[in-house]
This record gives C-alpha cells, sequence and structure tokens, in this order.
C-alpha cells in the first residue's frame, strides 16, 4: 500500500511529464487498451516514455454501430518504452435484447526491437491480452466455450519520413493467436473450434505534424457459426501536443451475432502525462 | 499523309515530349528548396535561436563557440542536402562523444529543428524529407 500511494504522489508531484518520442509517434488507444490503432495493437508503446522515462496515458472510446455500441475506458503504463502495462474495461450494449455485455481486459507488451522513425528494421514488439467476461451468459447462448481467454500477438510498425511525395507514411501488421468471439464480446472458442493465427494491418499518412489518416483491417474468427465478419476502419487522428489525442473513424464490423451491416462511427480522446 | 510519315512525325513527338518531361523533371536538390546559401544561413540562425530559448537544450551548447557550430552546421547541411559543399570538420561521432545525449534530449532537439524549420517557412513535406536524410546521423550522435 505504501508503494501506490508512493507512485501515486510521485505521479501527481511529478510536473515534467514524460515527452521523450516525436509528437503521434506513439499511436493511439486500440479498443482492447493496448497501444494502437482502433482496432489493431501496433509495435509501439502507449504514451511517450523514451527509455530513460515512464508515463502513463487514459482514454476512453465509444464505437457506435447499426445496432450495438461499445464504451471503453483504459489506462496505460509505459516502462522505460520497454514494458506497456494495460488495463481496459469494455461495455458492450444490445439494446434489441436490453442487454449489456462487460468484458475487462489486463494487457503487456514487450518491445523486442527497434525504434518506429530510427532503426533500420521496423520496431517488433510482442504482447498478451487477457480477457474475462464478467457474465458468460450471452457467450454460453451462442456457443462458446469459455467466458475468458488470452490472446498473443507480434506486432510489426514503422513509419517512413517523406516517402510519400513528402508526407511521413505509417504502417504496421499485427498477427494475432485467439479463439475470441467478436474480441471476446462473445466468448472464447466454440465446439471443435482451435486458436488460429489472424492477420491484422493498418496504415497511415501524416498530412501534417498533427493530423493522421489512415485505415485499418482486423481479420476475425468464425468459430459460432454466425457469419463473424473481418473489421475495417478509416481513422482520423488529431495530436494537438504530447498531451492530447482525439480519434475519429468510420467501422465497417459487418455481421454481429447474425445481425448484419454494422457500420457506424468511433470516437477516442486520451490524454498522457 | 502516308502512314509511314505519320508514324515517323508521332515518334518526333513522343521523344520530344519525353525530352522536354526528362527537363522538368530534373529535380532542384534539396538545398535548391531550402533557398540555397542564403536559405541555410537562415535556416541555421532559427535554429540557434531555438536552442538559445531551451533550458534543456542550451546546457549542452555552454562549451560551444557559436559561431564555429553556426560554420560547421551550414556547411554539413549544405553537403547532407546535396547543395555545392563537402562537410570536413569533426564528424558527428567525434563531436557528440562525451556528451551522452539520450532519447529524449535527442527528439526534443529534433522538436528544436522541425520548430526552427517552421519559422522559416519550409514546407511540411521538404521538413520531412530534410528530416529523413538526417535521421541515419542518429547513430553517431546519441548515448556515446
Amino acid at each position: 500500500m505504501k508503494w501506490v500511494s508512493f507512485f501515486i504522489i510521485s505521479l501527481f508531484c511529478n510536473t515534467a511529464f514524460a515527452a521523450g518520442k516525436l509528437l503521434a509517434t506513439p499511436g493511439v488507444s486500440q479498443i482492447e487498451g493496448s497501444a494502437g490503432g482502433g482496432l489493431v495493437p501496433w509495435a509501439q508503446l502507449a504514451g511517450y516514455a523514451s527509455e530513460d522515462e515512464w508515463s502513463i496515458a487514459a482514454f476512453c472510446s465509444r464505437g457506435h454501430v447499426k445496432n450495438y455500441s461499445l464504451d471503453v475506458c483504459g489506462v496505460q503504463g509505459n516502462l522505460f518504452n520497454r514494458i506497456e502495462l494495460s488495463y481496459a474495461e469494455q461495455e458492450f450494449d444490445v439494446p434489441a435484447l436490453s442487454t449489456r455485455i462487460d468484458q475487462k481486459i489486463s494487457g503487456v507488451k514487450v518491445r523486442l526491437y527497434g525504434d518506429i522513425v530510427y532503426s533500420d528494421w521496423p520496431q517488433l514488439s510482442a504482447g498478451i491480452q487477457h480477457k474475462s467476461l464478467k457474465d458468460g451468459k450471452v457467450a454460453k447462448l451462442v456457443g462458446a466455450e469459455s467466458t475468458h481467454g488470452n490472446d498473443i500477438y507480434f506486432a510489426a510498425s514503422k513509419l517512413h519520413l517523406g516517402a510519400l511525395y513528402g508526407y511521413n507514411w505509417f504502417w504496421n501488421i499485427t498477427a494475432r493467436y485467439s479463439e475470441a468471439n467478436q474480441t471476446g464480446l462473445l466468448g472464447f472458442g466454440a465446439k471443435d473450434a482451435d486458436k488460429k493465427w489472424l492477420l491484422e494491418a493498418s496504415s497511415a499518412v501524416f498530412l501534417s505534424r498533427e493530423i493522421a489518416l489512415g485505415a485499418e483491417f482486423r481479420e476475425k474468427l468464425n468459430n459460432l457459426g454466425l457469419g463473424e465478419s473481418h473489421w475495417r476502419d478509416i481513422f482520423i487522428a488529431w495530436f494537438p501536443n504530447k498531451s492530447l489525442n482525439v480519434t475519429a473513424a468510420w467501422l465497417d464490423l459487418g455481421s454481429i451475432a447474425g445481425v448484419d451491416k454494422q457500420t457506424g462511427w468511433y470516437v477516442s480522446i486520451a490524454g498522457y502525462f | 499523309m502516308s502512314l509511314d510519315k505519320t508514324y515517323k512525325r508521332l515518334l518526333l513527338a513522343i521523344a520530344m515530349a519525353v525530352t522536354l518531361s526528362a527537363c522538368q523533371s530534373t529535380p532542384n536538390s534539396f538545398y535548391q528548396q531550402v533557398g540555397e546559401q542564403a536559405g541555410l544561413e537562415r535556416l541555421v540562425d532559427a535554429f540557434i535561436k531555438q536552442i538559445g530559448q531551451d533550458e534543456v537544450i542550451f546546457p549542452y551548447f555552454k562549451q560551444t563557440n557559436v559561431s564555429h557550430f553556426r560554420t560547421g552546421f551550414i556547411t554539413h547541411m549544405c553537403d547532407v542536402l546535396d547543395g555545392p559543399c563537402k562537410y570536413e570538420g569533426d564528424s558527428m561521432a567525434q563531436i557528440h562523444t562525451g556528451m551522452k545525449i539520450n532519447e529524449h534530449d535527442f527528439n526534443h532537439t529534433v522538436d528544436l529543428l522541425i520548430a526552427a524549420m517552421t519559422d522559416v517557412g519550409l514546407s511540411h513535406r521538404l521538413q520531412n524529407k530534410i528530416l529523413a536524410r538526417l535521421a541515419p546521423l542518429r547513430a553517431q550522435i546519441i548515448k556515446i
């Protein structure tokens, strides 16, 4: 307990917040709490801590599609730009059934190699997301085997300075080993279903130092036979300074729990300390 | 007009178009885009001004002869940006050895250079291309 209070006091006493990275290079926050795009965890670690610093970040996001909405809030700690610890709580609303699905996600990401700007090869990270549903009723109903699960992933990302007609170009590729149905909101696994490697990818162009325009793709499983679709988004992210990020996106989540054409909007706000 | 003549004229037209576009697409060097010697002087002066106002980076320059730094950096930039100069001063490693510049201070200096480039009105795209040229030097500057 002493350690916790020490940590909290030092947090508020520390007026000079970590700012050792270049603007926008930590990316934004993804729906499972890791630093990434909106949907995909990236190789960058959350926050502006460089290798001699630590930092804390907090975010809240809301995604709203035709028949559902998802609210997420989370926190991220960055230790010496080597380890990212994250925790996020998701509330998934299904108004038609007057049901809410709550999921908690704890994450750890480790930077294995490189720097997205300066290293010859892309920055590489490995991570794990431990997810658990508060109430497995819906998951069991649709045929999931478990109410908790672990995703592991490897991510590679790179920012190419001036590479696209002078504009900075970013890309990320992530491979995720998962058995989650709709990222875990509909449980994990199913009868005769195995964990699989899934491909996720993002790319963005920086129109200025502060504004990036990009797109994402996230491959999904179809364990439950409900026609689960791959996810896509187009996003615009605004980084007015190293303390704030606001991201907006257009979502195409395809079919969710048998209800198709789930398109809509997403907005996320993050603060960095 | 015979087909043969038409064909020859067409070939000639294509050849001229190719030659012309080759002339037009001859890229101005980054050195020219920055505004040559005068532009580089403005840029380096703006950078020095940024450093002078910065409490984190200024201490690194306490022992520095500013006019020596100014001349050296202008020549170095002229060289790196394909200008008609050959930088023959101390290497980046020689200059920065012992300074133990960490990641934070290095990136903060990049922030100051970006601010200086903005101050002298260089376009966002030109700034990125200049940063791309300078980025590989980081290994000879940082943590030594």
